[in-house]
Parts: structure tokens; C-alpha cells; sequence
């Protein structure tokens, strides 16, 4: 590798020798492209024609007067296919066209990445397969569909959990048998080197727009950027705006499941511990004798047992601050958004709203003006939530 | 199995009494794999190495098919532990570490499981982990544990040399080999950073792709032989997709020195789960039939 792909001790590329060359030919054409003029052309051009950027940062009145706040919304969820997935998968899918590969594949909990590959490959012509653990899609029937209708093929997983994590092994898999043709589309900050620095490169886009947004209105910088953590991508991008603001309080929400400590959680930092998983080092729910544990959550984004490396690391120097909230505050996050704003939001996001009504309840932060990632709409969660309030639809 | 392994603590209980170099006496004293690829080699023959999964179906059960290795004519012995996301690994082998897993071991349980094949086997002992069973252990104390139990050497299947430098510093410390593995897309480069930090054997992976049985040997494996010689004079053994003596033959007659089967063998426990008696013969069988194709 021509860069070490480290964040302090965090990162790496912890992966079997046969896929070590295939990270050397993608973290070299990543660095080519990143800066390459024609590249970035045209992925701002699919960024505003296609995807819809840039969002808003808008200006929630009900929400900050019946906070005594200033709560701004990064709307994310603006964007096409619902969420800032689609910022990376265009990214990581032009980059793919420029590197010769005829084949996409990637790995999806929800379905939302698996959507947003899916409908790139369309845009861009190249066929894309999606691995799903069994169980997500048995849970996700409808973005199966919505995968398939954009021409892409959903592999079910059957091994393991038949979750997220599978799905992850089953790509690995796929990826070490199909190297030359294929590249990996890895969905968040997370796994090998190149792909946490070069999932954040594409999301920061969310930062850089934030911060600029922000000065315009504010003419100044927020006092707290507060993000929903699952593997990281959504929280790193727009963090990635303001880290070298130091006064700027980067606060990023894991999904708490039952709480930190039970056995149903996806808090990996708040609740983890150090140990090499999907490539990486960083933090991960594990046992005593370093088998991984299943994540769980509310909300299938925020349902993994890993995190992005760079996370660690910013957590580690306490340059960001980790929290996690419980499924049941996710829910109420959800409800007063969608009731005081008319948004729904995801409940990847929901935990990250829930966590601004906390965090500006309190009475050293009234006053205060809060940027909270909306990173995407909650249209894909309305049967689940449907159910947790009893509610037939 | 509790009382089996109660009994196991009273015979190293007994050794301990005896005095210094009381854990080296208990076990049968091992060969190093140098010893062991000079000796197949001067009766002409290639190394063949069986790869199964410790406590897979179970513990006692895992220790009686190993002894059929051995007897069936397994020259060295890949052992792999349990691991919840064996990302290099096909699904016969993921089967395998979730039978195990469920049967309840672990890393600690591994060494055991090691430390009583000794007590039988003097021939090499490899161990086939996952990088975070040996981070999560502490480095040292794996490889401590390791050569304490009686390991040879030791292969983390997602651990490329960019990473391994704490790992191999180790190994060598605790007089254990850093295994590696080496695959087609492998630069010369490269080739020479892993076979620097290599010793015992140097892993060759002939197909692209996991573990797991296939229909045929890639036809350029007598190339990738001859490249990696000419990088090394550490002994070379393919693994991966090798399921049949005809498989066998051929590497070794293109040049390797050892040939690893495991998702074939495992499959035989897999088939058989219901009728250890017949699965042990059968592994026996298949061992000597897989020995045999390494007689060139």
C-alpha cells in the first residue's frame, strides 16, 4: 500500500494475502481520482443531476423554540434513494467505472445501501449483485424489490447470523474469488484500508456543504454537530467539516438497542472493545475469547457489531464524544420530529434527534445552536414503527 | 467430555510434580517442520497435511479423528480454531467452527486441544486462527500459549505482513513459525516481504478464491510453484480447493513440497455426524488414500 490507512493505531488492512492486491489497485486509483479534475467533473455532476445535492441545512423553528435551541436539519434525506448512501455509491461506483470493472458488489443490512449501489449500477451500466443476510430479506421484502426492479441481483446469506455481518463475509468471499473484474462497494468508513479514508472522502461532501451553509446563516460555526454512529459514514462526513474547529463539540449517537451493557445493543463504542473485525482495528462487541457478537437495534443501519476505525480514533483522543440512545428514546425521537416539523425521519437518524432533545434539555447548553445530521428519511421504517406504537397500517 | 478432560488436568498434574522441564516430559517431543519435509523427502514423497477444525463435532470426538490422521498417515496437522467471521473460509469450514463453537470452545480450549494430540502425535502442528482470537488473547500470550501447548507454527488468515510485525516478533520469541500465506496475485514484490518474515512453510493458495472443495486444480499451478521457488527455499504446501488424491498428485508433482486438504475431510464429519464409528474410518480412509497420491 502507498499509504498506511492508520487514525493512531486504528485501521489497516487486516485481510486474507489474496485481496491485498486488489486494496494496492484501488487505494492507487483512489488517490489518482480523488484530485483528478474530469473525475470530479463528473461525479459533481451526478451528485446535483441524479442524487439532488446540495440538501438543505434547514432551520428548525418548532423544534428549537420548544427547546429553547438553535436546531438546524442537514437534510440528507433529501437525496435520491432516501439517505446519504447514495453519496458514496456514486463515488465509489464512477470510480469503479474509471478502473475498468464490470461488476459491482455489496453488502446491505436494511437495504439501504444495497438500494443505492443498485441504482448506480443502473445509471452507470454496471451489473450489480447485492449480498442480504437471509434473515434481512425475509425482513426487507420491499427493498429486495426495489433492488431488483433497478436490475440488480440480492444473494441471500445463509450463513452465520444471516445478518449484516454475513453478508459482509459473504462479499469478502465473492471479492478473493472475483478480484480482477469486480470491485467491492463497502457502504460505510468501515473495513480495510482504503475504504474508511475513501468512504469519508466521499460523504465529507455533507460537512463541506454544512459548515458553509452554517456560516451563511449563522455567521458563525455551531456550538454541536450531533451524528447517528453505525459503522460511521453519515456521522464522518459531516464531521469531517468542522474537525479542525475545535470549539466545534462533535457528539456521535450509537444505536443503544436495550441499553449499554444488555445483551441487545449496537453501541459499539460505548459499549465495546478493542479487536480486529471486516478488515480493520478498532472497536467491536465481542466475548471474553474475541467471537463477535451480534449487534442489534432498532434500526438496521445502526445494527452492527463494528466501527468505523477513524471513529475509534476520535474517540480515543476525545476529539469527538460517543453516546448511545435506547430503541424506546429512538421512537420518541422519531415521533417528535415527524410531529413538530412534518419530517420523518429514519430511525438511523432518529437516534441522533433523540440525542439533541437530551442534549439540549440541559442547562448548560440552552442557547445553543445544534447541526444534526438528518441522514435519511424514515419511509423505509414506517411498518416497523407502525408495530412498536400498535398501530395496524 | 467433562470427566475426559478432568482426567486430562490429573496427567499434567502428575508431570508438574516431577520437577523442571515437567510440561516438555508429560507431551511426546515434537518435530520441527524442517525435520519433517527433510524426512518425507528423502523417501521421495510429498507432505500431506490434513486441516480440521478443533472440537468439531465436539472436543473428544475432534481428538479421535485426529488421531486417525495420524494413523492414516498425515504427515503435519492444520488445526483451526473457531472464529464467528472466517472471512477467508467457505462454508464447509464455517460449518465446521460453528459445530465447534456451539460445542463450546475456545482459544483457551484449542491449546488444550493441541496439548492432548501431543500426547499422541509427535508430528508438526499448525494452528489456522483469525488475527482477533490472537489480539484479543494478547499477542504474546497467544504465542506463549502456543508453544507451551506444543504448536509448530501458526498461520492468521487475515493477517498480511503490512500487519504481522508484533505478531512474528512473537512467534520468534516463543520458537513458534509465522506461517503465510502467498497467492497468484501475489507480486514479486511482495512475495519477497512475506517469504522475509516466513518460516515452517510458506501457505500457497493455487486458486482464486476461499477454502473449500473444488473439481479441478488451476492449470498454472506449476508456474506459481516455480515463481515462489524462486523467491524461497522455505518448503512450499498448496492449500486451498485441494479435495481429491488426483488433486494431490499434481501439486506435488508440479513442485510443491506439502499439499493441505481440509473442506474435503471436513465433509466427511459433516456427512457422518450421525455415525462416529463409520466417520472415523472414513476419515482414516480418505487421510491414507490422500497420503498415498504424495508417494510421486
Amino acid at each position: 500500500m502507498i499509504t498506511q490507512g492508520k487514525f493512531g493505531k486504528y485501521g489497516g488492512v487486516f485481510v486474507p494475502e489474496l485481496i491485498i492486491p486488489a486494496l494496492e489497485e484501488l487505494e492507487k486509483a483512489f488517490l489518482k481520482y480523488k484530485d483528478d479534475k474530469k473525475f470530479n467533473e463528473e461525479l459533481d455532476y451526478y451528485l446535483r443531476e441524479f442524487a439532488g445535492r446540495p440538501t438543505g441545512l434547514y432551520y428548525a423553528s418548532n423544534l428549537s423554540e420548544k427547546l429553547g435551541c438553535k436546531i438546524y436539519l442537514k437534510r440528507e434525506d433529501m437525496l435520491h434513494t432516501g439517505a446519504h448512501k447514495i453519496n458514496n455509491t456514486l463515488g465509489q461506483g464512477l470510480l469503479a467505472k474509471y478502473m475498468g470493472k464490470t461488476r459491482l458488489i455489496a453488502e446491505t443490512g436494511a437495504g439501504q445501501h444495497g438500494i443505492a449501489t443498485a441504482v448506480v449500477g443502473a445509471m452507470l451500466k454496471i451489473p450489480v449483485e447485492v449480498y442480504m443476510g437471509s434473515e434481512d430479506v425475509e425482513r426487507q421484502k420491499l427493498n429486495v424489490f426495489r433492488m431488483e426492479l433497478s436490475g440488480a441481483s440480492v444473494t441471500p446469506v445463509e450463513t452465520g447470523s444471516c445478518t449484516l455481518k454475513d453478508a459482509i463475509n459473504e462479499a469478502f468471499r465473492d471479492w478473493i474469488t472475483n478480484v480482477e473484474t469486480t470491485h467491492y462497494l463497502i457502504g460505510s468508513t468501515m473495513g480495510p484500508h482504503p475504504y474508511p479514508t475513501m468512504v469519508k472522502h466521499f460523504q465529507s461532501v455533507i460537512g463541506r456543504e454544512t459548515r458553509k451553509q452554517i456560516l451563511e446563516k449563522e455567521d458563525k460555526l455551531p456550538d454541536a454537530v450531533i451524528a447517528c454512529v453505525g459503522g460511521g459514514s453519515n456521522s464522518m462526513g459531516i464531521f469531517s467539516g468542522f474537525i479542525d474547529d475545535k470549539d466545534v463539540e462533535l457528539i456521535g449517537v450509537e444505536g443503544g438497542g436495550d441499553g449499554v451493557g444488555t445483551k441487545r445493543t449496537g453501541a459499539t463504542l460505548c459499549g465495546g472493545t478493542e479487536g480486529v473485525l471486516h478488515g480493520s482495528l478498532s472497536f467491536v462487541l465481542q466475548d471474553d475469547d474475541g467471537q463477535i457478537n451480534e449487534a442489534s437495534s432498532i434500526s438496521a443501519g445502526l445494527d452492527y457489531p463494528g466501527v468505523g476505525p477513524e471513529h475509534a480514533y476520535l474517540h480515543v483522543t476525545g476529539r469527538a464524544k460517543y453516546v448511545a440512545v435506547t430503541d424506546k428514546e429512538a421512537l420518541e425521537g422519531f415521533e417528535v420530529l415527524s410531529k413538530y416539523e412534518g419530517i420523518i425521519p429514519a430511525l438511523e437518524s432518529s437516534h441522533a434527534v433523540a440525542y439533541a432533545i437530551k442534549y439540549a434539555k440541559k442547562e448548560e447548553n440552552k442557547g445553543k445552536t445544534i447541526v444534526i445530521n438528518l441522514s435519511g428519511r424514515g419511509d423505509k421504517d414506517m411498518f416497523i414503527v407502525a408495530k412498536e406504537m400498535g398501530e395496524e397500517v | 467430555m467433562k470427566a475426559q478432560e478432568a482426567k486430562t488436568g490429573t496427567q499434567i498434574g502428575e508431570g508438574q510434580k516431577t520437577g523442571e522441564g515437567k510440561r516438555a516430559r508429560s507431551r511426546i517431543k515434537s518435530k520441527s517442520y524442517a525435520e519433517m519435509f527433510e524426512e518425507v523427502k528423502s523417501k521421495g514423497e510429498g507432505a500431506f497435511i490434513p486441516f480440521v477444525v478443533a472440537g468439531d463435532p465436539n472436543f473428544e470426538t475432534s481428538i479421535q479423528i485426529v488421531k486417525k490422521l495420524v494413523e492414516g498417515g498425515a504427515d503435519a496437522l492444520e488445526i483451526g480454531f473457531t472464529f464467528s467471521d472466517p472471512v477467508a473460509d467457505g462454508p464447509t469450514v464455517q460449518s465446521a467452527d460453528i459445530r465447534a463453537f456451539k460445542a463450546g470452545m475456545t482459544t483457551k480450549k484449542g491449546f488444550e486441544f493441541v496439548k492432548k494430540l501431543r500426547k499422541f502425535t509427535n508430528i508438526p502442528v499448525g494452528l489456522l486462527v483469525y488475527y482477533n482470537l490472537i489480539y484479543k488473547m494478547g499477542i504474546e500470550e497467544f504465542y506463549k500459549n502456543a508453544a507451551e501447548s506444543g504448536v509448530n507454527g501458526v498461520l492468521a488468515a487475515d493477517l498480511p505482513p503490512e500487519e504481522a510485525g508484533d505478531a512474528v516478533v512473537a512467534a520468534k520469541k516463543y520458537g513458534v513459525d509465522p506461517i503465510f500465506l502467498a497467492a497468484q496475485t501475489t507480486s514479486n514484490d511482495r512475495l519477497k516481504q512475506i517469504v522475509d518474515m516466513c518460516s515452517g512453510f510458506l501457505y500457497v493458495v493455487s486458486v482464486m478464491g476461499v477454502t473449500g472443495a473444488r473439481s479441478e486444480v488451476k492449470t498454472s499451478t506449476v508456474e506459481l510453484i516455480e515463481r515462489m521457488r524462486g523467491h524461497t527455499d522455505t518448503p512450499l504446501c498448496v492449500g486451498f480447493g485441494i479435495s481429491k488424491p488426483e488433486h494431490v498428485a499434481e501439486v506435488i508433482k508440479a513442485g510443491s513440497d506439502g499439499a493441505i486438504v481440509g473442506s474435503a475431510l471436513i465433509r466427511v464429519i459433516e456427512e457422518n455426524l450421525n455415525d462416529l464409528a463409520f466417520m472415523k474410518e472414513k476419515i482414516k480412509d480418505s487421510c491414507s488414500k490422500l497420503k498415498e497420491a504424495t508417494r510421486r
